[in-house]
């Protein structure tokens, strides 16, 4: 049987019971759908369960990401069976609880499916082989419960209880991931199995005490362990079918699970001892100590399971094989008696209507039945003689008593235990007596109480009975489970051990004696008791927490708006100081010369030429600066520059550059007097002169800084890839100008990316455009109207014979790109320039009635046409954009090259062409409109 | 003549990123410009200084780095389409806003 298909078979219930929801309204009908599949499940492990007790253990491994050694494995030993039949039985008992529970107006096929889901990620955490898994189903135990335990989502109680339950866990659970992780770091392995067979390699690791307190914090805090425990109580808002489950037999429990299957590998040290028997002890005894002040009926049932829950980790904590097998024992026996407890204690509030001890007296008299039962329950949960609780709370109290770690200090644990057992003793008095006799009930909400439907009653009647028959014959019912369980716990040596009820008069059995007369005693001094409690202050776990989770909710999101502030203006300051630190801390990593071997170096002389054009860029771009306000100024000294920048490209042997910038300058400035046209006449003065000072100063250091890392490149010894394409240009590429080579063929699927980039830019402004509706200022900043002759006469003459000139010079440019300074880049460009000449020159109006002008299809024809030439290489069955060529003898011009980089190139120019009209024609538009409107 | 390059790199670099720390729209388009001129300069640098070594083969015996010019050759368009983008942003600012504050701010007070 696969292990890994009955692990699933919950998951995949959890989808009938909103099913039969939508086809029926019967409430027998969905539970029998909920129960169907972990009945199957149940079943199924029949076989297996065989197996286990034959001594095998059963594995079954589907990888999930192998190179996280993270795999879908599940182990079947006697421990995961020993889980597998509590969650798997307990849960189908909750199920036939949860019929009669859930009134017909609530939406039980939810109900169920959490339930299930629940159920499907329990049965996953004691099943898996595999330590990442096991938090996987771990985190998903932590989710579900959320969603049982905020059922009533109506409820704020149950909204916060549960958001407690899931917050603590799940934060244990991130606790737990990062132990597991260190803990497949020192083995190697994530393997369940190899991990417990390398005890002895985590124990001598050095992260061993890190490794420990991380698991522990997942255990703790799934367990509810002091200082931990304060979200169970919380979690009473759930419906009671969640709580008798999720505190009995699985999520409470998925804690001490984990201390058993980690047991070979994390115990057998002193830290273990103290950290895990300390935290034992405290939660059980203050759990067992609030108990007995609760006066809800659920509240008193989950001090005592944080009290139990602490006796088992403390038995787990005294590094005996014994006290192993004795809380291995507990588990099962808590399981069901709290199980059955949790249920009665839900029958009562179901046929009250209140769960208060003080109104709910002399129960005896309409529910004896159920009292019967609840009385049982509750004396096996003190630990009565015959019942199941007495049978390990001796071994408890034995094995406490064995114990001689602290030295001359180990009479506290059985001290220690023995006042647990007191106050045990005393809580579950309280709960038989105060329900069930002590007087006449007091104001029932629902009056007079009646035994519940039959059926409600199975479940716990089956719980109850189990807890009778191990009570009175141990060996016979449940050693053999009892047996593989602890084997499989402790790695395969079982102690020497016997199971009876009556091991002659020794020192636990006085103990007991102790721990019940005490608890009597107690009980009777309960008022007193009661009195004292009542005077103290109250601590609500619940505000407290509500109140520190929001004060850090506040505590964030003040660090948040600190930085996000929501101005764009801040965010680019941010940016732009944060680069600067990164690279002035970070300078001196780079492969540079230090400034003084900079200045020694070689470097080209100066001439008079070169520093006039230097201080004429510096001078225009500080006057853009300083007049930004004066915006025409601004242009015209940022022209300047753009001008100075191409004189530059021209003086350091950059023909292309220089071409393609000062095309791009006429372009850029027709855009920026567009947006000028636009914006509001008058650019404000904003700054505060704090930020202009903050501003000139981020700016300055971000100039030097930039500056002078590119004097320390400049001078730097430069070796570069460029030799390459020097040298292939001709042979490979078919033409000498290296840079266009480079950029049609050598980094073709760059310039590719580039033009698509700049197609969607186009297109982006396109949209952004579209139903754009802006008004103009009718004057300029000093008052003056704008000039009534929009295409003034001369210009239009010259532009008209301008156009085929420069449409020839543009296939020119293009034609020799391959060879000479040119290309589609500069030959687009150039197109683009005579273009947008005539658009100034005559009008869009004219323009268009003369040419199409819509230009999108150009971009895309663009982009398609160097697509597919890239394409094209397939075909002859070479990569993506191979170029090849040839040489053609045409009449008159003579030897003549073609290449396939040609047809890339042409569609550079398209998109060029297309991108740039794009973008000004549609700009230009806008005037249109906003003209058309004042004509109207 | 190095290091008048380098001190054109840094004062557009410097007038560029002071521009984009502005408040309004239109002297944020001129930073962003400035800026990317002092970028290309930049990546141009990379590649060193020469003078009439033009990168053709059969012109000079030891041409200039072609590599740089390639790369900035492509960023002066993209550039001038990232400036064009920006603008008609602030366009679509300014149309749906009816303020040219980078952050939406309206104007108090007066009109324009």
């Amino acid at each position: 049987m696969n292990l890994a298909f009955v692990v699933m078979l919950p998951f995949l219930g959890a989808f009938l019971p909103p099913l039969v929801e939508k086809v029926s309204a019967n409430r027998t009908l969905l539970a029998l759908g909920a129960g169907l599949l972990p009945a199957t499940a149940l079943a199924l492990l029949y076989n297996p369960a065989r197996q286990v007790f034959a001594g095998e253990t059963l594995r079954t491994t589907l990888d999930w990401v192998p190179s996280l050694d993270l795999s879908l494995a599940f182990r079947l030993d006697g421990l995961a069976l020993l889980f597998a039949i509590l969650v798997l039985g307990i849960g189908l008992l909750i199920i036939l609880y949860a019929r009669y529970y859930l009134s017909a107006k609530e939406k039980a096929g939810r109900f169920y499916a959490y339930l299930l889901l629940f159920m499907g990620a329990m049965l996953g955490v004691v099943t898996s082989d595999n330590l990442l898994l096991l938090v996987v189903f771990w985190e998903l135990t932590s989710l579900s419960s959320f969603l049982l335990i905020g059922f009533w989502s109506h409820q704020t109680g149950a909204r916060k209880g549960a958001r407690m339950a899931m917050t603590v866990t799940g934060m244990g659970g991130l606790a737990l991931l990062a132990g597991v992780l260190l803990i497949g770091d020192v083995v190697g392995s994530f393997s369940l199995q190899t991990v417990l067979e390398n005890g002895d390699l985590i124990r001598a690791s050095q992260w061993y005490p890190l490794i420990l307190c991380l698991v522990l914090l997942g255990v703790f805090t799934k367990s509810a362990q002091f200082p931990f425990h304060f979200w169970l109580p919380h979690a009473m808002a759930a419906p009671t079918p969640v709580s008798a489950y999720l505190h009995s037999a699985t999520m409470v429990k998925a804690g001490v699970f984990l201390l058993a299957r980690l047991y070979p590998a994390l115990a057998g040290t002193d830290l273990w001892f103290e950290l895990v028997s300390l935290a034992g002890m405290l939660t059980l005894l203050w759990g067992a100590f609030v108990a007995l002040f609760q006066h809800d009926l659920k509240g008193l049932l989950a001090y005592s399971t944080i009290s139990h829950l602490g006796l088992i980790t403390l038995l787990f904590g005294l590094n005996s094989e014994m006290a192993a097998v004795a809380a291995v024992f507990h588990i099962i026996n808590h399981a069901t008696f709290k199980a059955s407890l949790f249920m009665a204690a839900g029958i009562i509030d179901h046929e009250t209507g209140t769960r208060d001890m003080r109104r709910i007296n002399g129960l005896w008299k309409y529910m004896p039945y159920t009292a019967v039962l609840a009385m049982v329950a509750s004396a096996a949960m003190a630990g009565v003689p015959l019942l199941n609780g007495f049978l390990s709370k001796e071994m408890f109290f034995a094995e406490t008593l064995g114990s001689h770690q602290l030295g001359a200090l180990s009479w506290i644990l059985p001290v220690g235990a023995t006042l647990g057992g007191v106050f045990s003793v005393a809580y579950s008095a309280r709960f038989i007596h105060d329900v069930f006799f002590n007087g006449e009930p007091v104001n029932l909400p629902k009056y007079p109480p009646h035994e519940p439907p039959r059926y409600m009653k199975v479940p716990v009647e089956i719980l109850v009975a189990l807890c009778v028959a191990v009570g009175v014959f141990p060996a016979i019912t449940v050693a053999g489970l009892l047996a593989v369980a602890a084997t499989a716990t402790l790695g395969g040596n079982l102690p020497d051990y016997h199971l009876s009820i009556w091991h002659g008069f020794n020192l636990p059995l006085l103990m007991s004696f102790v721990a019940t007369a005490g608890g009597v005693l107690v009980y009777t001094q309960r008022r007193r008791l009661f009195a004292w409690w009542a005077r103290l202050p109250e601590i609500d776990a619940k505000l407290v927490f509500e109140g520190r989770v929001q004060a850090l909710g506040r505590a964030m999101a003040a660090i948040t708006e600190r930085f996000q502030n929501g101005s764009l203006q801040s965010y680019v300051a941010w940016l732009v100081t944060l680069v600067a630190v990164v690279m002035l801390t970070q300078l001196g990593r780079l492969p540079l010369p230090s400034l003084q071997q900079a200045l020694d170096g070689d470097m080209l002389p100066m001439d008079g030429v070169a520093i006039f054009c230097t201080a004429m860029l510096v001078a225009g771009a500080l006057l853009t600066t300083f007049l930004h306000r004066h915006r025409m100024t601004s242009i015209m000294s940022l022209s300047v520059v753009g001008l100075m920048v191409s004189l530059l490209s021209v003086r350091f042997s950059a023909p292309d550059l220089a071409l393609t910038q000062l095309s791009v300058e006429v372009v850029t400035m027709l855009l920026l007097m567009l947006a000028m046209y636009f914006l509001p006449v008058r650019t404000r003065a904003e700054s505060s002169s704090i930020r202009v000072v903050r501003d000139v100063a981020v700016a300055l250091i971000c100039g030097v800084g930039v500056g002078g890392l590119a004097f320390l490149v400049m001078t730097g010894d430069g070796a570069s890839i460029s030799p390459f394409f020097l040298e292939n240009s001709k042979p490979g590429g078919g033409g000498t100008n290296v840079v266009n080579v480079i950029l049609v063929d050598f980094r073709g699927f760059d310039t590719f990316g580039e033009i698509t980039v700049l197609g969607i830019a186009a297109m982006g402004i396109y949209a952004l455009i579209r139903d754009l509706h802006l008004a103009s200022a009718k004057y300029d900043s000093l008052g003056r109207p704008w000039s009534r002759d929009a295409h003034p006469l001369i210009l239009v003459t010259i532009s008209r014979p301008l156009l085929p000139l420069a449409l020839l010079i543009a296939v020119y440019i293009f034609l020799r790109g391959h060879n000479l300074p040119g290309g589609g880049f500069v030959a687009g460009l150039i197109t683009s320039v005579a273009l947008v000449l005539q658009y100034v020159a005559s009008g869009v109006g004219w323009v268009h009635s003369r040419m199409p002008g819509d230009y999108h299809p150009v971009v895309a024809l663009g982009v398609l046409l160097a697509g597919l030439t890239g394409v094209g290489s397939w075909v002859f069955g070479y990569p993506f954009l191979t170029s090849s060529f040839t040489y053609l003898y045409w009449p008159v011009v003579g030897k003549f090259e073609v290449a396939t980089a040609m047809l890339f190139d042409t569609g550079v120019f398209l998109t060029v062409v297309g991108a740039t009209l794009l973008i000004l024609a549609n700009l230009g538009k806008l005037s249109l409109l906003d003209d058309k409107k004042e004509g109207a | 003549m190095e290091l008048l390059v380098a001190i054109i790199i840094g004062v557009l670099v410097a007038s560029g990123i002071y521009l984009c720390l502005r408040a309004r729209t239109f002297p944020v388009v001129m930073g962003l410009t400035l800026l990317s001129y002092g970028v290309n300069v930049f990546l141009f640098s990379t590649g060193g200084l020469k003078i009439n070594e033009v990168a053709v083969v059969g012109k000079s015996a030891d041409p200039t780095d072609p590599l740089p010019q390639a790369l900035v050759l492509t960023a002066i368009v993209i550039g001038f389409a990232m400036t064009a983008f920006l603008v008609v942003l602030a366009l679509r600012s300014q149309g749906e806003q009816h303020s040219d504050h980078v952050d939406g701010k309206q104007d108090d007070g007066g009109h324009q």
